[in-house]
């Protein structure tokens, strides 16, 4: 049985890159499989989408990236969050939690 | 910012690494996904599929990585550039006539460009530039005339604006020694002339206020290029005494090596001006005037100051009427000054050399969009293997700055040899020559340029190709679908004959004027006349007697020579430069403000036989005109006119210069003479004999009427002179007609400019049009054959393809006109005798460029016409 899969919007992949980073680091393939794993495979993101994301927050000096042993004992490019990183995350979750705030009120009350 | 260039940088080092880390760091991903597809039960064939297929196009998110890395640029440039190498080598000829287009174009704007930005642009080469003026009195008919002693003395006095002002005349001493004589370029200066422009000399002093007293001992300040030359730079030389026409001199400075002496640029040598007011010399108008303003006074409270003065005598500085500065003062920065006689030419030669560069410019835009039509498959390849529509642009945009560049390279080369075409054909009143030079701001223009043009006329196919459908490209037969670019070819072919019609119509223009301007009767034959100008050297020659039996003798030696049917002198020569004017008042207008101002002419009996000056009334001036005897004059026609209209001049008596002792009686009437140009008006004009003359000239006019070539009888005429006194210099040797085209000198650079950049533009146009119509056909033969099956006949097709070229001539030719019309305005200062609207000149350009046009059309339409219908046809 397949469940109905959404895809991103924009923007809110670096998000959720940054917020599953915050717990400690991970590789590319690691991150894929949480954003699946946590969101019920509600949300999905293919890796053309992912790895330019992961690129264009290092770029950003919002996340640090360092080569080590993954879990079946292979080289890994793993990844993990800045101060800045840390930063940027609590203003986009604030953001995005005004946001879906609002969305939210105006679904309910009007 | 620079976070950004370090990541450049670090891109542009680490390029290898950074790839391979990315390739690493996919891998790893595409492993795991298919390790997972494995364990979901796939063959190792489908798993490697499936994960290929999540990844929705491997390469294109491994170009989204290099992109969000910055790695990109330096990435495609490279790539770029090694692609656009490629691309130019397998296509020579086309490579080659993009780039000789190019350089000709940038070669030849930057050649300008050097030329204009010293002359018109930078300031000259003096502290403060901008605070050094010129001033010069107003002739009677408003024109610039020079300023006199008295004058000088007057403003020195009275003016406040100034820091210093000096005046000076030229001076072209002898130097004697143990070397041999060496006749010198130099200037006579009042004391602060180097004040005023802010050099002082390296090497001992400038002049002193007590320097400049008449009878003062002799001082001289010399250049370095005369000491270098003729001091082998001996620093000793300072204090030292030189002999300058027998007089001692002593050198009290040396000027610095990169002294500019943009008043005098031959000057090598400078003495004080020790002006001799006696003899009422003080209020000749023979001086030329510069001042420094004090700072702070701008150019035109100093214009109010000078005007306050003119308009308000004082009765310390009683003025003649001929000077007596009625009509004010002209003050003008030295800059302007120096440059207003070849500015209008300049500007106009500048803005002929860009509108070539426009041309030369949509010429290689044409080429680019043709052969970007033939590309477009390949286009469409790339599209379709990824590449982004900015991608293609910036592909195509390092083609055409690297054509661009090679072009500005070699255009650099065609500037060096521009720059000394310049000069040779530079008219002799062009300022600063010698700081015309591939310099940094010359450098800086042909690079500019060469990028700006780079990125224009690679632009244009770029945003065509890109805005085309590119999957078109792909599809089979798409050469039937001509589309849009041939819609944008066909504007610049518009554009070229339009620039091309602009440029040739001024061309046209300026040749007429010329035309005209030799047309204009100059008042003599200037047919096989020799002009030399003798001068006097020495001490004896201040006696006024020896001065006119030197002269004499030497005339007579000179008639004597074989080849020559007659000979005299004259203190000033038509056409030469020479310009020397008096006051001239008349017995029967005794009041002062009707006095006017003549060119005043020296000369000997014979002088109107041997010019071929035509005789109006009365007699002309002959042997029995000398001094004791009454004083004759002759007057130019226009004066008479003026001065007795309906009454007989013949009798009236007049006085020239101060107004006192015997009056001189008008004897007869001449032709008007033009003295300064033949473009010049200035007919005004008395003729005396030297001996009956007040003062004796040193130097005279020599003019000589040969029964063949003139200029051949140089060595002899010499040789008769020097047979007389070998040490008198002779200079200034020139036949009548050589001084007749140099009176025309700026005219002629403006015109041999012009048309060597019509000329281009047309050529440039020719081939535009010609490869529109050749492209247009190659991409219409299946039409052609189709029409050619259907019955068109082969003038059928012929006609087609002509009215199809000559429509665009056309349409250029409508635009064109008005672009001529407006850009007439910029080089009306030039014209002579021609209306800027000259329909002759109109016309005649139609029909040149109708004419070319036609041949350029003929070809592709000839080749139509011979296109096979059965072999087209069956082709696709």
């Amino acid at each position: 049985m397949k469940k109905q899969k959404t895809d991103l919007l924009q923007g809110t992949l670096e998000l959720l890159v940054l917020r599953l980073l915050r717990s400690g680091s991970l590789n590319g393939w690691d991150i894929m499989q949480r954003i699946q794993l946590v969101s019920g495979e509600v949300l999905s993101v293919t890796p053309g989408a992912l790895y330019p994301a992961l690129h264009r927050l290092e770029e950003r000096g919002l996340i640090a990236a360092e080569w080590g042993e993954s879990a079946n004992n292979r080289q890994a490019k793993f990844y993990k969050l800045t101060a800045a990183g840390r930063k940027q995350l609590e203003a986009e979750r604030q953001t995005w939690e005004r946001f879906t705030g609002a969305v939210e009120a105006i679904l309910r009350d009007a | 910012m620079f976070g950004r260039l370090k990541r450049w940088l670090r891109a542009l080092v680490r390029r290898g690494a950074m790839e391979r880390e990315l390739n690493e760091e996919l891998r790893y991903h595409m492993d795991r996904e298919i390790e997972q597809n494995l364990r979901d039960g796939m063959s190792p064939e489908e798993a490697r599929y499936a994960a290929l297929r999540t990844f929705g196009g491997l390469e294109q998110a491994r170009e989204e990585c290099r992109e969000a890395r910055g790695v990109r640029f330096i990435e495609d440039l490279w790539q770029d550039l090694w692609y656009a190498v490629r691309l130019l080598w397998k296509k020579p000829g086309f490579t080659l006539v993009a780039v000789l287009t190019l350089s000709l174009g940038i070669g030849a704007s930057t050649a300008i460009f050097s030329a204009v930005n010293p002359i018109l642009f930078e300031s000259l080469p003096y502290p403060h530039a901008g605070q050094v003026t010129m001033i010069w009195d107003i002739g009677p008919d408003g024109s610039r005339a020079d300023i006199t002693y008295g004058t000088y003395r007057e403003l020195l006095e009275r003016s406040r604006s100034f820091d210093a002002l000096a005046v000076m005349g030229s001076w072209q001493p002898t130097m004697t020694g143990p070397a041999e004589p060496e006749r010198l370029n130099g200037q006579r200066v009042s004391a602060s002339y180097f004040r005023v422009l802010g050099i002082a000399p390296t090497i001992g002093r400038d002049f002193d206020p007590s320097d400049d007293l008449l009878n003062s001992p002799g001082v001289t300040i010399i250049s370095d290029g005369l000491w270098q030359r003729r001091f082998g730079g001996d620093r000793t030389i300072v204090g030292r005494q030189i002999t300058l026409d027998d007089d001692a001199y002593t050198v009290i400075g040396i000027m610095p090596s990169g002294f500019e002496n943009v008043l005098a640029s031959s000057a090598e040598l400078w003495r004080p001006l020790q002006y001799d007011m006696s003899q009422g010399r003080a209020w000749g108008h023979h001086l030329h005037m510069v001042g420094r303003l004090r700072s702070g006074v701008g150019i035109d409270q100093a214009r109010g100051e000078l005007d306050t003065i003119a308009r308000a005598p004082v009765p310390e500085f009683t003025r003649p009427p001929w000077a007596a500065i009625e009509k004010g003062l002209t003050l003008n920065s030295l800059q302007d000054d120096i440059t207003r006689g070849v500015k209008p030419a300049l500007l106009a030669i500048f803005g002929a050399v860009m509108l070539m560069l426009l041309i030369a410019c949509v010429n290689v835009t044409n080429l680019l969009l043709a052969r970007s039509a033939q590309r477009r498959g390949e286009f469409a390849i790339r599209v379709a293997l990824g590449a982004g529509r900015t991608r293609l642009i910036r592909q195509l945009l390092t083609e055409s700055l690297l054509l661009a560049v090679l072009g500005g390279a070699l255009g650099m080369l065609v500037a060096g040899y521009g720059i000394s075409a310049l000069m040779a054909l530079s008219p002799p009143e062009l300022p600063r020559v010698n700081a015309i030079e591939i310099d940094g701001a010359a450098f800086a223009f042909a690079l500019g340029i060469t990028t700006l043009i780079g990125l224009i006329v690679g632009l244009i196919p770029a945003l065509q190709s890109s805005r085309s459908d590119l999957h078109g490209g792909l599809q089979q037969g798409s050469q039937r679908i001509a589309g849009g670019h041939q819609l944008t070819r066909r504007m610049l072919v518009v554009a070229q004959v339009a620039l091309a019609l602009v440029l040739l119509v001024s061309a046209g223009l300026l040749l007429r004027s010329l035309e005209r301007l030799f047309a204009v009767d100059a008042g003599f034959d200037a047919s096989h006349l020799l002009t030399m100008q003798v001068q006097t050297s020495g001490h004896r020659f201040d006696d006024a007697a020896t001065t006119h039996r030197f002269f004499e003798q030497a005339l007579e030696a000179v008639r004597q020579s074989p080849g020559v049917t007659g000979a005299a002198f004259t203190s000033q020569l038509p056409l030469s430069g020479d310009l020397d004017e008096y006051g001239v008042h008349f017995e029967s207008n005794p009041a002062p403000e009707e006095d006017h101002t003549a060119l005043l002419y020296a000369v000997t009996p014979g002088y109107f036989e041997v010019m071929g000056i035509p005789l109006r009334r009365g007699r002309l001036l002959d042997a029995h005109d000398v001094a004791g005897a009454p004083v004759a004059v002759l007057i130019s026609e226009s004066f008479a006119k003026r001065k007795f209209p309906g009454t007989d001049p013949i009798g009236q008596r007049l006085h020239i210069g101060p107004n006192e002792g015997p009056w001189y009686t008008v004897v007869g009437v001449v032709a008007d003479v033009k003295q300064t140009s033949l473009a010049v008006s200035r007919p005004d004009a008395a003729y005396i004999t030297t001996t009956q003359w007040r003062f004796a000239n040193k130097a005279m006019s020599l003019v000589v009427r040969s029964r063949g070539d003139a200029a051949a009888l140089t060595p002899l005429i010499r040789n008769a002179i020097w047979s007389v006194d070998k040490n008198q210099p002779i200079v200034r040797i020139a036949t009548m007609e050589d001084l007749l085209k140099a009176s025309a000198a700026e005219r002629r650079f403006a015109l041999i400019l012009f048309e060597a950049f019509g000329i281009v533009a047309l050529v440039l146009a020719a081939t535009g049009i010609y490869g529109v119509l050749s492209g247009s056909v190659t991409e219409r033969t299946r039409e052609i054959g189709v029409r050619l099956a259907l019955g068109a006949s082969r003038g059928n097709i012929l006609s087609l393809v002509l009215r199809q070229g000559m429509t665009l001539t056309g349409l250029g030719v409508v635009i064109g006109l008005t672009g001529a019309v407006a850009a007439s305005h910029a080089i009306v200062t030039l014209l002579f005798g021609v209306s800027r609207l000259d329909p002759v000149t109109y016309l005649g350009v139609i029909v040149l460029l109708s004419g070319v046009s036609v041949v350029a059309c003929w070809l592709p339409a000839w080749r139509a016409a011979r296109v096979d219908p059965s072999i087209t046809l069956r082709a696709e």
